[in-house]
This record gives structure tokens, sequence and C-alpha cells, in this order.
């Protein structure tokens, strides 16, 4: 199977797999169910069962890109977490979206283009996922966009919209840590990052928010991606310091021109 | 004596500090003088007449602009219309509006070009007109309020006089009783929330029961007590007052007091949602550091630590639930929380 590599965009790295979010964005907005089994049944089987020959290769990528700081067998060292029964899950999140291997040390890990092939990283997942019991990778039945978006809503402001927005557009930790903004982000790093809770994300485990939980968050959030908001411009949907600014600088300025214009005496 | 005769002189030979001869505005004796009006400047439209003629094109124009904003308006009232999808409401108000805009603007714009460039621009000065009424003016006002005495008996008849001041007295009276009523006392009821001894602590929005063994390390949990759906009414008061998040941590982490020790079970901790600086839903969680955010005013509070205060402007801790585990696993609360929840009110 031809796989491309991870665009700077953050499309997926599958051709299928992008036919995929496209087949399900369309299927939400055009309220066919029938559509979106079709493409759920159109993908190929992410989660194969790991084959042997997938986890040596996987182990073989990890000693050349990811011993040095979490340890030959991924037992840890000083500068890095063990990752003995983190699972398949957090090993594609990590290095899917480029995160891992980390560029540099700071505040918070950046997302960037990812250095592998889609083959390379399941094998990285799968060598992970043999190092003890863990999440698994989701499947696209669990990941299709077609749950109920109002009931995602709820779920999200509930337990996420607190860091991400309202409507998943991110927002500001401490200390130059920050909650990334959710736009463009493929529904199986969502998955992936609710299940086990990277950096400073707090886990949301099946008993929290079960699969289908999870599947209407995924729901709700290509819901608002795909229509525009009803109430305006959104300025980036960061809220009134965003709002303030504009009126305070554009508003106020024009009116501040105006009543010049006003008062001076025409030449 | 002769020392507070040579004050008093010593003050009478000074310059008074206000002019109050013109009446009763305070003048400054060392007022600014006024400069008069500035010398008149022929405007361009006054010397030229070509000027004129492009001056009168402007306003014509933005009288203009004004006709075209109006016909937009009514294009863009058919050209994006209204559907079922609510995002149509955007672009549908947004350009109708921005052609009533322009259908209002150019009259005004239009109009006030038109008066700054081509009607007369003639210099006037007014003076202001002292505040204190003629000699003449005052003696009749005085003249007329006497009048009216008179002819009322306003002075003369104690019985009236006195009866209408009682009854003016006592016209305020009924509203003491009737503000009186605004909004009922809480009372004690901001002391208190619905946990119980026992209550079960339950999913947002779902109500389902919480398994200690659900939590694992870093997770997050949004609470509300068991029962809250069920409430006949005040079902929003009680979830403000109730909501708490459950954390579990490495019980090494954390830092409690002898007098909490069996508060947190197996590291699993929960705490007031409620600010106690303006009330917010404190929620942002950092599950490495263990800070938890309030999203308002970046109040910071450190759950290792009994959740005090390290940043921000909450003066006191997020207040503690006290929990446990019941026979079938799940948690339930020991009891309420044993202080208010939330901001400061009074008598706290």
């Amino acid at each position: 199977m031809a796989f491309m590599k991870r665009n700077v965009n953050g499309a997926r790295r599958h051709p299928m797999a992008a036919i995929l979010v496209i087949a399900a964005g369309l299927a939400v907005s055009g309220g066919g169910y029938a559509a979106a089994t079709a493409a759920v049944e159109t993908t190929k089987p992410v989660n194969a069962a790991l084959s042997q020959a997938q986890v040596d290769e996987g182990h073989k990528l990890f000693l050349a890109n990811c011993a040095s700081c979490h340890g030959r067998n991924g037992e840890g060292t000083q500068n890095a977490p063990s990752l003995i029964g983190v699972g398949a899950a957090a090993a594609e999140f990590q290095v899917d979206s480029g995160r891992m291997p980390a560029q540099a040390s700071g505040p918070q890990i950046m997302k960037k283009t990812s250095q592998f092939t889609g083959e390379q990283i399941d094998a990285i997942a799968a060598y992970v996922g043999s190092l003890g019991p863990g999440p698994a990778i989701p499947t696209d039945a669990q990941l299709a966009a077609n749950g109920n978006a109002t009931r995602g809503g709820e779920l999200f402001r509930i337990n996420c919209a607190m860091c991400h927005n309202a409507v998943g557009a991110g927002g500001a930790l401490t200390q130059g840590k920050f909650a990334p903004a959710l736009t463009g982000v493929p529904a199986d790093h969502i998955y992936e990052a609710m299940l086990t809770g990277p950096q400073n994300m707090p886990v949301f485990n099946d008993a929290n928010l079960t699969p289908t939980d999870k599947k209407d968050i995924i729901t709700y959030l290509t819901y608002v991606q795909d229509h525009p908001s009803a109430g305006g411009y959104e300025l980036g949907n960061l809220g009134p310091v965003v709002e303030g600014l504009f009126v305070w600088i554009f508003a106020l300025g024009f009116i501040i021109a105006l009543t010049i214009w006003l008062g001076a005496k025409s030449n | 004596m002769s020392d507070s005769k040579s004050i008093a002189s010593g003050k009478g030979s000074q310059e008074p500090e206000h002019d109050y001869a013109t009446g009763l505005a305070v003048i400054a004796a060392d007022k600014v003088v006024d400069p008069g009006m500035e010398p008149h400047r022929v405007r361009m439209t006054d010397k030229s007449v070509k000027h004129e003629k492009a001056a009168a094109r402007q306003v014509a124009a933005l009288f203009l602009v004004s006709v075209l904003g109006s016909i937009f308006a009514i294009y863009a009232y058919f050209a994006f219309p209204l559907t079922d999808d609510l995002g149509t409401v955007r672009d549908n108000t947004l350009f109708m509006g921005l052609g009533i805009v322009l259908g209002l603007f150019g009259i005004g714009i239009g109009a006030v070009h038109w008066a700054k460039t081509l009607m007369p621009d003639a210099e006037v000065s007014e003076e202001r007109h002292q505040t204190r009424g003629s000699e003449a003016v005052r003696a009749r006002a005085i003249e007329i309020i006497k009048l009216a005495d008179s002819e009322s008996g306003f002075s003369r008849r104690k019985l009236i006089r006195r009866s209408l001041y009682g009854a003016l007295a006592l016209f305020p009276i009924p509203a003491i009783f009737f503000f009186g009523d605004l909004g009922p006392n809480p009372k004690d009821t901001l002391r208190h929330t619905m946990w119980k001894a026992g209550t079960r602590l339950t999913k947002d929005p779902t109500g389902l029961p919480i398994k200690a063994s659900d939590v694992t390390l870093g997770s997050v949990f949004h609470v509300i007590p068991e029962g809250l759906a069920e409430l006949p009414h005040h079902k929003l008061e009680e979830k403000a007052k109730a909501a708490v998040l459950l954390v579990r941590l490495d019980p090494a982490d954390l830092k409690e007091s002898p007098e909490r020790k069996n508060w947190s079970y197996d590291g699993i901790v929960a705490y007031s949602k409620i600010c106690t600086h303006v009330g917010c839903p404190v929620a942002l969680y950092e599950q490495r550091t263990h800070h938890l955010l309030c999203p308002c005013h970046q109040s910071t509070f450190d759950v290792t630590d009994e959740c005090k205060v390290i940043f921000g402007p909450a003066s006191r801790p997020l207040p503690q639930l006290p929990i446990a585990v019941d026979s079938e696993g799940y948690l339930i609360a020991q009891s309420d929380f044993t202080e208010p929840v939330g901001p400061s009110f009074w008598e706290r």
C-alpha cells in the first residue's frame, strides 16, 4: 500500500483515510447515515492484529529514534517517562502528530510534521503497545463523525471547553503551556488524546467518557468546523479579548476620526 | 487684640481671591484674557467656482452612495436568504446591515460635507449670560412666593400644614416593607450544599455513579451529587453549589494535613469546582503540575497541597469534599463540605 507523509496542514498520511475524513464531513452536513457507513467500510482496518514482524521493526525504529531518552526497552530515564503500559494509542498520537521525537525541551512539546511514514508509525505504535497493556489505537468505526453532535457539545463543554474553548479554538494555560486548537486535528488524534492524556492534558478513560461519548465529541467538533458561526465573523473564536481589541482599535478609531472630521473647518 | 486687628487689616489689604461682583459664578481674578475670534479664513469653495462645483458633486456622490447602499440592502435580503441552516443568518444580517449603514451614513456625511463646504461660513460668537438674575426679577420672584403663601394660607393654617407634613413623612414608609420582600433572605443556604454522608459521586451530566477503580491516575471527573437530576426545583442553584472536580494523584504527591488524612481515597481527592474568588468553575487541570486554574482571573490552586492558592486573586483554598468508598466500590461523600463553597459573602 502506498503511503504519503503527513503534510504541514495536518492532513492525514493515508490517502484512504483522507477520503474517510472528507466522506465523514459530507455525511454529517448531508445528514445521510448510509453515506457515513459507506465511508467507514471503505477504510482500511487500522487495528489489524499486530504481527511480530511489525513489533520487531518498531523496536528497531525505537532504538534509533526514541531509546536515548525513553531507555532501550522503553523503561524511561531521567529525561523521559517510562512507556510501559502507555499503549499503542499514546505512541501513535505522539509520533503521528510530530510531537515525538521532541525537537527541543520547553514548557510544551510542540506539534510538527511527523518524520516517519505511516508504516513506521504503525510499527513504533505496535512495539510500544507490546511493552505492556495500555489503550489501543481506536478503530475507524469509533472515529466516524456520525454520533450525536448535541450530546457531544454538552460533554465537550463540561469536560474540555474550559481549556480548549467552547468551539475548540484552544486557550492558554500557565507558564507558556497551552491547550492547542482542535481545528483540523484528525479524529484519531482527538480520540487518542482523550484516552491517554498527553502532556498536561488529563486522562479521559473509557469509564469517564465512554467510546460513545468520545464519538459524540468528535462529531461535535466536526460539526462546528463545518458550520460557520451564526453570530458573525469569529475573529479566531477567542472571545472577549479579541473582540474587545477589535472594537477598541477599529470601531473607536473610526469614531474618533469621524469626530475630528466633523469639528474641522473646511479648507 | 492688636494682633487680631493686624491680621484682619492684613487680610483686607490683600487682593481678593475671587471676584463675586458679577454674580454667584466664581470667576478667577487672574482669568485668561479672551483671545477673541480667529481671523476668518476664506474657503476654497468661496474662492473658485471649480472647487465649488467639485464640492457640490462630492455631496451628490455621497447621497448617491446612500442610494446604492439602500438598494444593496434590498438586494442582500434576496441574495443571502435565510434558510434552515442557522449559519445563513450571518451573511443575511451582515450584508443587509452594511447596506442600511451605507444608506444612512451617505446621507449624514453628505449633509455635513454640504454644510461645511457650501453653506455660509460666517463665524458668530455668543457671550454667556450671568447666572444671577437681575434685581427686578429677584424681587418679583419673592413677591410671587409671598403672594402664593398668603393666598394658600400655608403659613397661617397650622392644621393643614402639619397634617401635610405628617402625610409626606409617612408616604415612603410602605417602601421599606415593599423592598424588604425583594429576594428571599438566603438564610443558611449559602453554607450548605446537596452533599450528605453517603451521597454517591456521579458524572456530569449523565448522573452515573463513579467507581474508585474507574478513576485512573491523571484522570479528571466532573462530578455532581447523586439525585441532582431528580430534584423537583432549584436544580441549577444546587448544581452551582455542589459541582465537584475529582482527580487521582499518586498518593506520594499528596500533602495532607493530619485532620484530612481520611478525606481522600487512595490518591483520589474531590474539591469544589466553584472558585473562592467570584465563583467561576475552576476546571483547567494540568495533569503533570497538578495545578488547577480558574479561567476567569487565572487563580491557580495546588491540588497536591489541599488546593491552596498559589497565584491569582482568590484568597481561600478550594473547599475539599471528604470522600470514601461504599460496599459496592462506588465513591461516596463522607459529609457535606466543611466550609461554605464559593466566593466570600456577608458574615463570612
